[in-house]
């Protein structure tokens, strides 16, 4: 499904190579997670895979079903299925969150071909959505993520996710700011959505939501490139051992 | 010896001495002796430092409120509209006034509200000089008016126009006013003043709506006094013109008074915009608030002028001004000069004012969920301008100005 190729990215405007050969194979239905110290390239990976303009990449390639999407625009990249849940995500004012799910999923109806969504059907979709995921209506009318709490945040991305249906999700970190009941709910959304022909990477520094989530495959993560691929015992491994140990294996 | 060379008047300057010697009146010669003698107010004048008239006035026609100008204006909401048959107030329109409210055919320029000042006002020398109607309203105290009325220029095939009101609402009464301006596309002048005294205890709404021709000057007036208690929500809404000046000036004269206002300035490619505000607090305990939402998509120049004045003994003023722009393009520009005038130690008063283009990580959010760059950006642009109008407590009158936002951005944003 998702195949990185000796992957190098750097930050466009001063040069710094954050990946530094990044090989990562994910397969459909597999839910990898991959983990690793602060800084060593997580989110820019999840970036460079929703096509962020901040890096370039200079060697390797990243193919989806088969196909590069190196040269494909943000929304492209959204309208073919893939998917990236922030680790921060923005808040932006004035702009009302129903208005922009149902943006969001015309637009990429439009670029799939399909006809627009009615309004009542579009309604049914989103409380249904919002609901499993125990989202009041009254905050959906307010302004994206404008004033969400940090779990709000997290449960707001997951109802974007539950609603485009993509095929690949990139979760960047979305158990913190998550409370213990709320690390459940989002869980369940998530398990709720796996399925043969979709496939999760999700990005994480606690075993915690991996007990709820369970991964195929577990990879580390350090200094931009993978350097340890494993499976679910892994993070169990690195949970009580820390990263020290496979660091230094690695180097 | 006094020589003084004599000035080459610009192309607008002929033709608006022209026209100051057709008018003939006694305040059109005077006015006409001093454009002769000085010109329009060129940069040098402080008021006018960023809207140079003498430059930017590039013509003026010679004809003045033919009959039969005719250009539809997008209707908000439901209003008793009072028009304009050229030049001549259409005394028809009085029968619409909904009670509690009176009004009659203005026959000469009004007097300043109480307590208002205007540095280098050309705005009413002009309109004192071409002054050809205006309508003259009073809302009776304690009236509760629910139909809002609606006053409304509109100019068309190349005609020049002044039109003076004034507006009386007495104490604790309620109303919704709307300054319409609308013209098209030939080469139009708009002159327009009002009057507004606002009455102890009284509520009112006030909205100035002016969609222009791209070649339609407009220079505009609203000068206003607030008596004790009263309230004020002042909204505005700027689309097009050529040269477009509107100075809103407010003299808060009673104690507890307080006013918010809101604007959307929309500024088209070859448009020069000027919003002027002159708050004056003469009394303690007044609050004012000022946002302004600007959107500069091509090659147009906006400016934003605030000026707060908090005499000795205001002391407890609140007063905050916020001027926010958004310039789409390298030929956009923007100018906000705010002001704070404060002999009053005891006050909180705040000014901010920005200038940026889209912000990258919410253009990259909006197209990592599938939404194009085009149809992203034009979302981002509609936000920032909408927010200045969801929570004016009228809610037909909001989504009637998102609207027109709306329209506007899509044809020209
Ligand atoms: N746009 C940028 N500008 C400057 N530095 C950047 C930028 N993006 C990433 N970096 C740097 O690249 C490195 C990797 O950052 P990244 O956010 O990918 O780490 P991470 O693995 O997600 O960390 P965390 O676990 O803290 O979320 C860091 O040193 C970070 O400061
Ligand atoms: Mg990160």
């Amino acid at each position: 499904m998702i195949e990185i190729k000796n992957l190098h990215a750097r930050i466009a405007e001063d040069g710094t190579e954050i990946l530094k050969g990044l090989n990562l194979t994910v397969r459909p239905g597999e839910v990898a997670a991959i983990m690793g110290p602060n800084g060593s390239g997580k989110s820019t990976l999840s970036y460079v895979m929703a096509g962020k303009e901040d890096y370039e990449v200079t060697e390797g390639d990243i193919l989806f079903n088969g196909e590069s999407i190196l040269g494909m625009e943000p929304d492209e990249r959204a309208a073919a299925g893939l998917f990236l849940a922030f680790q921060y995500p923005v808040e932006i004012p004035g702009v009302p969150t129903m208005n922009f799910l149902k943006a969001a999923m015309n637009a990429q109806r439009k670029a799939r071909g399909e006809s627009e969504l009615t309004t009542p059907d579009f309604i049914k979709r989103v409380k249904g959505a919002a609901a499993n995921l125990g989202i009041s209506m009254d905050m959906l009318k307010r302004s994206l993520n404008t004033g969400f709490s940090g779990g709000e945040k997290k449960r707001a991305e997951i109802l974007q996710m539950s609603l485009l249906e993509p095929t690949f999700c990139v979760m960047d970190e979305t158990d913190s700011g998550l409370d213990i009941d709320a690390l459940k709910v989002v869980a369940d959304g998530v398990n709720a959505l796996r399925s043969p022909e979709r496939a999760f990477l999700v990005i994480t520094h606690y075993q915690r939501l991996l007990e709820h989530i369970v991964p195929d495959t577990v990879h580390v993560l350090y200094k931009g490139r993978i350097i340890k691929t494993g499976g679910k015992e892994l993070a169990l491994q690195l949970e009580e051992e820390g990263y020290a140990d496979i660091i230094g294996e690695a180097a | 010896m006094n020589t003084r060379p004599q000035l080459m008047l610009t192309a607008g300057e002929t033709a608006l001495v022209d026209a100051l010697a057709a008018a003939g009146s006694p305040a059109a010669e005077t006015l006409r002796k001093e454009i002769v003698l000085r010109g329009l107010p060129t940069r040098r004048v402080e008021a006018w430092h960023y809207t140079d008239l003498r430059a930017l006035m590039k013509a003026f026609p010679a004809q003045s409120g033919k009959a039969g100008n005719a250009v539809a204006m997008p209707e908000l909401v439901a209003a008793a509209a009072l028009d304009f048959a050229g030049n001549a107030f259409d005394s028809a329109c009085l029968a619409r006034l909904p009670q509690g409210v009176s009004g009659a055919a203005a026959h000469k320029p009004g007097d300043l509200p109480e307590g208002v000042e205007i540095a280098d006002d050309m705005i009413g020398k002009l309109n004192r000089a071409l002054f050809a109607a205006g309508v003259e309203l009073s809302v009776a105290a304690g009236a509760k008016v629910e139909t809002p009325i609606a006053i409304a220029q509109a100019v068309s095939g190349g005609t020049a126009q002044a039109l003076c009101h004034a507006v009386t609402i007495g104490a604790d009464a309620q109303v919704t006013v709307i300054e319409r301006a609308g013209s098209d596309g030939a080469e139009n002048h708009q002159n327009s003043v009002t009057h507004l005294a606002i009455g102890k205890g009284a509520k009112v709404t006030w909205l100035i709506h002016q969609e222009l021709g791209t070649a339609t000057d407009r220079l505009a007036q609203l000068n206003i006094s607030l008596a004790e208690d009263a309230n004020l929500t002042l909204l505005m809404l700027n689309a097009g013109g050529r040269l477009v000046r509107q100075e809103v000036h407010i003299a808060v004269n009673g104690e507890n008074a307080s006013l918010a206002i809101k604007g959307v300035n929309l500024i088209g490619a070859g448009s020069h915009t000027d919003v002027t505000t002159t708050l004056n607090h003469a009394v303690p305990n007044t609050t004012a608030t000022e946002l302004f939402r600007n959107v500069v998509p091509g090659a147009g120049r906006g400016v934003f002028q605030g000026q707060i004045r908090v005499a000795q003994p205001a002391q407890k003023t609140d007063a905050q001004m916020a001027c926010n722009t958004l310039l789409l393009s390298d030929e956009s520009d923007f100018s906000a000069k705010p002001e704070l005038e404060i002999f009053a130690d005891d006050v909180v008063c705040a000014h901010g004012a920005t200038v940026a283009d889209i912000e990258d990580e919410h253009l990259f959010y909006l197209r990592a969920r599938g939404i194009p760059e085009r149809e992203a950006r034009a979302l981002l642009v509609k936000a920032f301008v909408e927010e200045v109008f969801e929570d004016i407590g009228n809610e037909p009158l909001s989504e009637a100005l998102v609207g027109r936002i709306e329209t506007w951005l899509d044809r020209n944003g």
